[in-house]
């Protein structure tokens, strides 16, 4: 799935450190929020493989903007947090 | 979760520092730092594994995230990194024990 600029997404609210040894590039502090696709920026290989020198499938990265209020408790209404997510991570959000 | 806990309920890994309640009121340092020529040596062998496809940043990242928790905010940046080199270089059979032994001295 590709995801388009301007859409609705949600991150997974999925915890693979409780899980056992992993290396995620997903903050703690996006899952499960919600925020809007900024741009594609490429493919790479999904890190989640390389960290542990696994053949790693190329895999979609995004820019994705985030309301910083509503995260931190802190800030003016129209500052944004803009984060790396890979597109695995991303589910689509209705709302 | 998100709506049910406060963030710093949240099962993060001690290296996901991000939004951690504990550091929201301390004044960020944004100065910047000059490099010793220890932090440019371990750059220079982390550029070096990578050429020669030894080893990856991902791995790099990984081993320095398995760093206990205590170590980890004991260590500096490139302290950190070189733990991490160490490390995978040992798990991977690059080197080994005896020799980092005997190339330190010890």
């Amino acid at each position: 799935m590709t995801l388009a600029p301007g859409m609705r997404v949600r991150v997974r609210d999925d915890w693979p450190e409780t899980r056992g040894t992993c290396h995620i590039r997903t903050p703690h502090y996006l899952r499960g929020e919600r925020g809007v696709v900024l741009a594609w920026l490429g493919e790479f290989p999904n890190p989640e493989d390389a960290a542990f020198a696994r053949p790693a499938a190329e895999t979609p990265l995004y820019h994705v903007r985030f309301d910083q209020p509503s995260l931190w408790g802190q800030g003016t209404p129209g500052d944004a947090v803009v984060a790396e997510i890979f597109g695995h991570w991303l589910e689509e959000a209705d709302t | 979760m998100s709506q049910e806990l406060p963030r710093d309920t949240r099962p993060r890994a001690h290296h996901d520092l991000g939004g951690a309640p504990k550091y929201m009121c301390m004044p960020v340092d944004t100065e910047p730092h000059v490099l010793s020529a220890f932090d440019k040596d371990v750059d220079a062998i982390r550029q070096i594994l990578g050429d020669k496809e030894i080893m990856s940043t991902d791995e790099l990242r990984r081993g320095i995230e398995a760093i206990p928790e205590t170590d980890y905010h004991r260590l500096t940046y490139y302290q950190r990194w070189l733990r991490s080199i160490t490390d995978t270089l040992l798990r991977k059979g690059v080197l080994t024990e005896a020799e980092l032994r005997a190339a330190l001295g010890a």
